[in-house]
């Protein structure tokens, strides 16, 4: 049975706990609701929740677990010696797995019968034409331990997902059934429920702690892979990127990071200026019709997809800077110094058009809490606005715009579409602005995209590539809400 | 007395002079000064200015470029389905005409194109095959989705409206020169000349494209028959799944943080990893679905729903800052009041503050949806990029476990494509997704207008 369909039955059971609930208080309480120690609703509540919760619980708990213990069960029965040379055991499972959803929907289909898949030998009948005919592509003949595992994968998948239906459907029926028999008027049915929604919620809000430790352990787990295949030597300390699929890879972070602390220095050029002038006039200067009107606009170009910003990258700002710079005697300046559209000034000037916004109302929020009596005290010394603004209200606000500068790195640094399609695909040390130049990001994306086979270093690589992503970015922002909390406790 | 007369006199007078000036002519000091604050200004109103003129180059080159994606040139044939073509038997059977492939429409469509250009009179030097070349590679493939459609009609002649190929297409909207077509294989000179000779006799007409808005996307060969319709529907399954799972569990996590959280430790991580998360690059989002939902739970790669779930773990962070605002804004006086009269802190909550906070709630969902829509990075690494959904799913299932597009992931491919005429379909992608991000953020807007009470 679908686990939509499951999900489906569940519910449906849940609300007739509803009602069965709220009757049988009622019909406890003689139709007096007033005699009742909850509302009705609630012991309606705390009968369908008894069906709903466990029986969901379970099965999200099953649908995780399932997999990784058929997984170990299946792999301990591929013998060492079936693993081909220079392929790992997760290449054989995941053939197996090919084979096996193969089967099912051989069988879906009505090419094969339960019993024909009963009775395969490998030797005898052509497994891979038969599964090419329904569209699943298998890289190699099927061997014999290959059909065998992936029979026994096949049989306990659907063991198990029978298992997990008559357990899910048991379970929300024994909740009904439990909870309906503790309904009675004196029943403390709202203290129950609400007991279960605060678990619940606290469940959710600790949804954030569990996406960053998922976020932390995935990664790391598929780093320790990647160290043991490669050296981490080369990885921190190396000078060459080069992956190559047929094995001897120069994997190294330090070309890549030169690249992104490039581009990102060339954005915040362009962002921290036109950002931190705009906040200040908008702070101090503006009348309130025009800060009523420029900061909204300003602020849809922090609206606007990364997509959008990518493709006019490409197809606008490269092109435009390569009839500056480049196509020699018939460009603007009449100069050979780019060759294609994506370069580091490309990709930088258009992140730093991203970032403005960014910077800008940072800015603003912390020149804005900046005390006006310190504005007032500057100016009726004699000092200019400029002045004031120069000598006293930036000095003051200057840990806040270090903060929002720092979180701004962050943003640029982690930042992907841009530079995917603005800054190019060549690993190098260059301080060339007009040449193009790789990041982390872009590695990760095209280390991880198309067939990915999770046994080779150069897809693991982009584990550790966004391992130290992540440690970097993270690391910029605690700097920045240390340094932003710091600041404030000044003044409030 | 004396006083006064031996003090400075405040206009002329030599001693004035030494001392600083009239107070109404500037000295070189002040003015220096003042000059310094007009720049200073100067540099603020450039800021602005430079700010806007970027947001304003960007929204015109969009447009410009963009809209060219709503129109398509077609041209108009009249075909003769001949029977001897695609009925050898002569006996209606289905299966008979289903074996006749796209290859044995061809004759047909260059005949047509050949006794068109015949009966308009022009004179024109060019064969059969380049004039059937006019076309696009999708024409036979329509022709032959027709005659199984309408298998009755074979030996009449019927009249169809075909896609033209890119080139002529691009030539019509001025993307496609004489000029710049010298080394393309794909059209000729002359057949120019005989593109602007039907469109002179009105067969080659420009007309709006509704297949670029709900149709699917196409292969590399054929960028005229590209559309964005199918990865709209990945998109919109995409948004579903985010907002039934993020939108309660966004809530229930504000609500438990913002009214019943006691200050300890645990709460403290709680929320400084909420503002952490809300800071983490997309793509991490990305590595980390396809590390625990594809790589360990086998989801199907390229699956709706599992996009929809990384773009939940991703806007759930926005979506519990803007409910706490907005929970936090809700006068502590409700709440006394409601447990004043005996309700528990839990009905309070629910049945007072909440609904007072349900437009707060909603303007920051729909914002933090906005913000899903348009992410592409994470969309890359769960194999959204790349794969070509012919067919809008049937089922809710379908739709979710289906392999299919995004909209920004479709946009990212078409750039992707060595064909320009995929650019003007990335361009006019972007038009559509920005009018839905519009869309959301105006809703948003109103809501927060029309129902926020200010206490």
């Amino acid at each position: 049975m679908p686990t939509f369909s499951l999900v489906l039955i569940v519910c449906a059971i849940a609300a007739a706990g509803f009602l069965l609930g709220r009757h049988r208080a009622l019909a406890s309480a003689g139709g007096d609701a007033r005699t009742l120690h909850s509302l009705p609703s609630y012991y309606g509540y705390h009968v369908g929740l008894s069906a709903l919760i466990p029986a969901l619980g379970v099965l999200v708990i099953w649908l995780l677990a399932q997999p990784a213990l058929i997984e170990s069960r299946v792999s301990s029965m591929i013998p060492a010696e079936a693993v081909p040379e220079n392929a790992s055991l997760s290449l054989v499972m995941s053939d197996v797995r090919r084979v096996a959803e193969g089967l099912e929907l051989a069988v879906a289909e009505g090419a094969l019968s339960n019993r024909d898949i009963r009775a395969f030998d490998s030797q005898t009948t052509d497994l891979r034409a038969i599964l090419g005919d329904l569209g699943v592509a298998l890289g190699a003949d099927v061997r014999p331990e290959v059909l065998e595992a992936a029979r026994s994968y096949r049989g306990s998948s659907k063991t198990g997902r029978l298992a997990m239906t008559v357990v899910v459907i048991g379970l929300a029926l024994a909740g009904l059934g439990l909870a309906y028999r503790a309904t009675h008027k004196d029943f403390r049915a709202r203290n129950v429920v609400e007991r279960v929604i605060m678990a619940l919620s606290i469940l959710a809000a600790s949804l954030a702690i569990l996406t960053t430790v998922g976020i932390v352990l995935s990664m790391l787990f598929e780093t320790r892979n990647f160290f043991a295949l490669h050296s981490w030597t080369d990885f921190f300390f190396g000078s060459t990127w080069a992956p190559n699929f047929r094995g001897d890879s120069e994997l190294s972070i330090l070309p890549l990071l030169w690249g992104t602390l490039y581009i990102s220095f060339i954005a915040l050029l362009v962002a921290v200026p036109v950002g931190l002038f705009a906040a200040i006039y908008l702070s101090e200067y503006a009348g309130p019709a025009v800060r009523a009107f420029a900061k909204p606009l300003l602020e849809i170009l922090a609206g606007i997809p990364t997509i959008v910003y990518g493709l006019f990258a490409l197809l606008t700002v490269g092109p435009l800077l390569v009839r500056f710079f480049g196509q020699g005697e018939n460009g603007i300046l009449g100069v050979e110094w780019m060759s294609g559209a994506t370069s580091v000034l490309t990709a930088g000037v258009v992140m730093g058009i991203m970032l403005i916004p960014f910077v800008s109302s940072l800015s603003d929020d912390i020149i804005n809490a900046v005390p006006q009596a310190m504005r007032d005290g500057s100016l009726g010394l004699g000092a200019t606005q400029s002045e004031t603004v120069r000598q006293v209200v930036l000095p003051a606000a200057l840990p806040g715009i270090v903060g929002a500068i720092l979180l701004a790195a962050s943003r640029a640094i982690g930042e992907t579409m841009i530079v995917v399609m603005g800054a190019g695909a060549i690993a190098k040390f260059s301080a060339n602005p007009l040449e193009s130049m790789t990041t982390i990001t872009t590695r990760i994306v095209s280390q991880l995209t198309g067939d990915t086979d999770f046994a080779s270093p150069e897809t693991l690589v982009a584990f550790a590539l966004g391992l130290t992503l992540f440690v970097l970015t993270l690391g910029l922002n605690v700097l920045a809400l240390y340094i932003v909390r710091k600041y404030r406790e000044q003044y409030d | 007395m004396t006083d006064i007369s031996q003090s400075p006199t405040p206009m002329g007078g030599a001693a004035g002079q030494t001392k600083g000036g009239s107070l109404l002519t500037q000295n070189a000091r002040t003015r220096k000064r003042n000059a310094a604050e007009m720049r200073f200004r100067g540099y603020g109103i450039a800021a602005i200015v430079v700010g806007l003129i970027m947001l304003l180059v960007l929204v015109t080159t969009i447009v410009s470029r963009g809209t060219g994606a709503f129109q398509q040139t077609f041209i108009t044939l009249d075909v003769e389905l001949l029977e001897s073509k695609l009925d050898k038997k002569g006996n209606r059977d289905l299966d008979d005409i289903k074996k006749v492939t796209t290859f044995g429409y061809a004759p047909l469509i260059k005949g047509a194109m050949e006794s068109t250009v015949d009966a308009l009179g022009i004179e024109t030097g060019l064969k059969s095959k380049e004039l059937a070349g006019l076309l696009s590679k999708d024409a036979a493939a329509q022709l032959r989705a027709y005659v199984i459609e309408n298998p009755d009609q074979i030996g009449q002649t019927v009249e169809f409206r075909f896609l033209a190929q890119s080139r002529v297409d691009g030539y019509l909207k001025g993307r496609v020169s004489r000029d710049s077509i010298e080394n393309d294989k794909n059209i000729s000179a002359g057949q120019l000349d005989l593109v602007d000779a039907l469109v002179a006799a009105g067969v080659i007409e420009k007309t709006f494209n509704l297949d670029f808005i709900i149709g699917a996307d196409a292969s590399d060969q054929r960028p005229e028959a590209a559309g964005i319709g199918v990865s709209m529907m990945g998109s919109l399954f995409m948004m579903l799944v985010v907002l039934a799972l993020a939108l309660p569990i966004g809530v229930a996590a504000s609500i438990y943080l913002e009214e019943f959280a006691p200050k300890n430790w645990l709460t403290d991580i709680i929320e400084v990893n909420i503002s952490n998360l809300a800071a983490v690059p997309s793509i991490v989002f990305g590595i980390l679905g396809l590390a625990v939902f594809i790589n360990y739970m086998h989801l199907p790669m390229s699956a709706p729903l599992v996009g929809g779930l990384v773009l939940t773990l991703m806007t759930l962070p926005t979506i519990i800052i803007s409910t706490r605002a907005a929970l936090k804004a809700v006068p502590p006086s409700i709440r006394d009041a409601a447990l004043g009269v005996g309700a528990s802190k839990m009905q309070a909550v629910f049945h007072h503050v909440l609904p007072l906070a349900a437009p707060g709630i909603l303007t920051g969902t729909i914002i933090g949806l906005a913000q899903a829509l348009g992410e592409t990075a994470p969309l890359l690494l769960i194999g959204m990029v790349g794969f070509i959904a012919s067919n809008a799913p049937e089922t809710i299932a379908d739709g979710l476990l289906a392999p299919n597009s995004a909209m920004p992931a479709q946009i990212y491919e078409w750039a992707k494509r060595a064909d320009p005429a995929f650019y003007e379909r990335a361009w006019g992608g972007i038009i559509i997704l920005l009018v839905f991000l519009v869309t959301m953020n105006t809703v948003a807007v109103i809501l927060r207008r029309r129902f926020e009470r200010r206490w």
